[in-house]
């Protein structure tokens, strides 16, 4: 009986902190997702307000609102411009460290890494700065030499503006998992490459990428999730322009329904959908490129 | 948070016996003198506890504690989470007045009419408007106001040869002359940002959003008054002859202080702001009344103040609303409210009683709170409705579209677009919403 007893006793630990702020926080946003507020006539005092089912209502609302389809598409954008950018970064980084071409490698790998450390929003405030013409340095310089700089969160170039920071905020933690999986490529395995002949170059392309293709995928997939996920970076860019609006991406369209609208039934119903989508994808994505990802043993 | 709650139920529990009295003459707080209460009260303005220690110190049953919060909004969002979760709001909380409607709404702030008696001759017809509602019921008092005033570099106004527009048409010009004779020189800018700015503009002209009908609300943010705002902003945005950056942005403080930005259509704590972004313009800058629609009918808007309202919550009703009396109509408390919490209070004697000294940012204009005094005379009554926050969520969205396209036309359409937001959310909820 002890025996039988004691791995729920090391696990009991673990499910209960599971339960109580993973589980139970969904089962109660997919349960406010099915409620509303009913209000009657003006609305005033007390009884005017109940709370009632309201069953996939706030879902067809959701889906349906003009401002919905619009940032699934710009987050759509988005994810094109940060993800290839910034894993191609990332990985012609880690080669080249890994080529050991450059004797200020550490340097280099900690300077690389640096702005990973730095939390999105201090981040977006800093670009921030350097974006706004009058404030930004970089604006200052150009125009000593005669090229006016457009003004990066203008219409036509705001997504590469909110994009770059995430480009500049994840390379470096893509960087070091891509680097540490090149460190664990056996050496005889290029010593063997190099004696047929093959350049750095070939390496690179025949050996070292194929062999941290897993690597790859999993850089992949925790990007794709945080680029589905983004929020802090516009969210702080917001009030210094017109071109962000409140429902600029679809997390912000929660955050504005939960906090600013004190609707969080819709807002609860949006999340859900965000949730079911995000695992759709990565799932489909996992499924998509097979069991490649988890099975570098093999 | 956590403290809070442990303070409001330790409270509770202590004064169960206390008895909600509803006869309250001037200076006896309850049925028993001298059982002692304690009140929490959530207020963001600054010093507001050296104006409590007032109180305090001559009230010992009537202990008033404040918790600092940090600003309207979050304040509000605890507020509406603490109703909801049935405990956890404070006896006494700071309400901006375009809050009071969703609050009471939410059944969040008490009635206090009966407790607080008839004060309705102390405060600006717009702020009492705001308190009330418009009907018998007393959701807070007026605590401060913010009656819109307009700033400009007189150096600069001199050096152009521009006199101080006295109507919007001259207003116009005016920034048509200074952004010809200085083309990085704008009058003005028009805010994507600030809804409760382009509402006091609105307000001058003479609009209110909201109102209410009988048993329905109504909803006239696309009414003509409005679109004819709308639409001269739009003009002068399309133009090009006033800036379309919203403001408190760096980028904003930047051109205040870099004489790029010579003029803000702001409100009565406007020195505040110049004098926080703009140190280096001090002296140069002086205040008049807002441009008018009609020269010979002066008008004004309000942009900010709050209330000070009792929640529902509250199991000392008749001790917080004699707390928010003295607060906001005691000489010695609208004094320090000036003086101490840096607030412009409401209250119509807080001229001649609090502010005789003009703030140090504007010592070169000795008439600086005559001319609040009338800019808050003049201001028109304005009803905000059940759901500010989606109208001016939506203000952010559509007006930050218009002001990006600099097209006039976009302006007038951008009121549609908030219109058809607002009523649509109201009716959605299950308020009933006339025509």
């Amino acid at each position: 009986m002890k025996t039988k007893g004691a791995p729920y006793a090391f696990l009991a630990p673990a499910l209960v902190l599971f339960a109580a702020f993973l589980a139970a926080p969904i089962v109660y946003a997919g349960y406010l997702s099915l409620r509303r507020v009913k209000v009657s006539g003006l609305g005033l005092g007390a009884g005017a307000r109940t709370e009632v089912w309201a069953g996939l209502g706030n879902y067809a609302r959701s889906l349906t609102d003009p401002e919905f389809v619009p940032s699934v598409l710009r987050v759509g954008a988005y994810g094109l411009i940060v993800v290839p950018v910034m894993l191609g970064l990332a990985l012609v980084m880690a080669l080249l460290l890994d080529a050991g071409r450059t004797r200020v490698g550490t340097f280099a790998r900690t300077s690389i890494f640096l702005p990973y450390a730095v939390p999105a929003v201090i981040a977006s405030l800093l670009w921030g700065f350097l974006y706004l013409p009058r404030v930004s340095p970089i604006v200052d310089v150009l125009d000593r030499v005669g090229i006016t700089a457009p003004d990066a969160l203008s219409s036509s170039w705001v997504l590469y503006a909110v994009a770059n920071i995430a480009v500049w905020g994840g390379t470096g933690f893509n960087m070091i998992v891509l680097y540490t999986a090149l460190r664990a490529i056996p050496t005889d395995l290029f010593e063997a490459a190099r004696i047929d002949g093959a350049s750095d170059i070939q390496i690179a392309l025949r050996i070292k990428i194929p062999v941290i293709g897993p690597s790859l995928v999993m850089t992949f997939l925790f990007s794709l999730i945080a680029t589905l996920q983004v929020f802090a970076e516009p969210m702080t860019l917001r009030p210094l322009s017109n071109t962000i609006s409140t429902t600029w991406t679809p997390l912000m369209k929660v955050y504005r329904d939960a906090f600013v609208r004190n609707d969080i039934y819709s807002a609860a119903a949006t999340s859900v959908i965000i949730a079911a989508a995000t695992f759709v994808i990565s799932y489909g994505f996992l499924k998509l490129v097979g069991s490649r990802a988890f099975s570098q043993e093999n | 948070m956590k403290k809070t709650l442990a303070s409001v139920f330790a409270a509770a529990l202590i004064l169960t016996t206390a008895a909600c009295s509803s006869d309250d003459s001037d200076d006896t707080p309850a049925a028993n003198p001298d059982e002692k209460v304690a009140l929490t009260y959530w207020s963001w303005a600054p010093n507001m506890d050296k104006v409590v220690e007032g109180w305090n110190a001559s009230h010992p049953n009537i202990q008033v504690t404040v918790n600092k919060q940090d600003g309207g909004d979050p304040a509000v969002a605890k507020l509406l989470t603490a109703i909801k979760a049935g405990s956890g709001a404070p006896d006494v909380m700071q309400a901006e007045y375009q809050k009071i409607p969703t609050l009471v709404a939410a059944d969040a702030v008490a009635d206090i009419a009966k407790e607080a008696g008839d004060l309705k001759a102390k405060f600006p017809e717009s702020a009492w408007n705001a308190v009330t509602l418009g009907g018998e019921a007393l959701y807070g008092v007026p605590q401060d106001s913010g009656p819109m005033m307009f700033f400009y570099r007189s150096d600069v106004f001199d050096k152009a040869g521009v006199q101080v527009p006295k109507t919007w048409d001259e207003y116009a010009a005016a920034a048509r002359t200074i952004h010809q004779k200085n083309p990085k020189q704008y009058l003005g800018t028009f805010s994507s940002n600030d809804p409760g700015w382009f509402a006091g503009l609105s307000q001058q002209a003479g609009a209110s959003w909201w109102g209410v009908q009988g048993e329905s609300w109504t909803v006239a943010i696309n009414d003509a008054t409005t679109k004819k705002v709308a639409d001269y902003w739009g003009g002068l945005v399309q133009e090009g002859v006033i800036d379309n950056k919203p403001m408190y942005t760096p980028e904003w403080n930047a051109a205040l202080n870099d004489g790029t930005q010579v003029g803000w259509l702001g409100a009565v704590w406007g020195p505040g702001v110049l004098e926080g972004n703009a140190a280096s313009t001090k002296g140069k800058w002086k205040t008049a009344l807002l441009p008018n629609w009609d020269a010979a009918a002066p008008a004004n808007g309000n942009w900010g103040g709050s209330a000070t309202s009792v929640t529902s919550q509250s199991k000392h009703k008749a001790q917080a609303a004699e707390f928010v009396k003295w607060l906001n109509t005691d000489p010695a408390a609208v004094k320090a409210l000036a003086g101490t919490a840096n607030v412009y209070p409401a209250a119509n004697d807080a001229t001649s009683v609090a502010l005789t000294q003009p703030p140090a940012f504007f010592s070169n204009q000795p008439d600086f709170y005559t001319i609040a005094a009338e800019a808050g005379k003049i201001t028109k009554p304005f009803t905000y409705g059940p759901n500010v926050n989606v109208a001016y969520s939506s203000y952010n969205d559509a007006f930050g579209k218009a002001a990006e396209g600099k097209k006039a036309a976009d302006f007038g359409a951008a009121l549609d677009t908030i219109q058809q937001a607002t009523v649509g959310d109201l009716k959605n909820a299950g308020f009933t919403v006339a025509g």
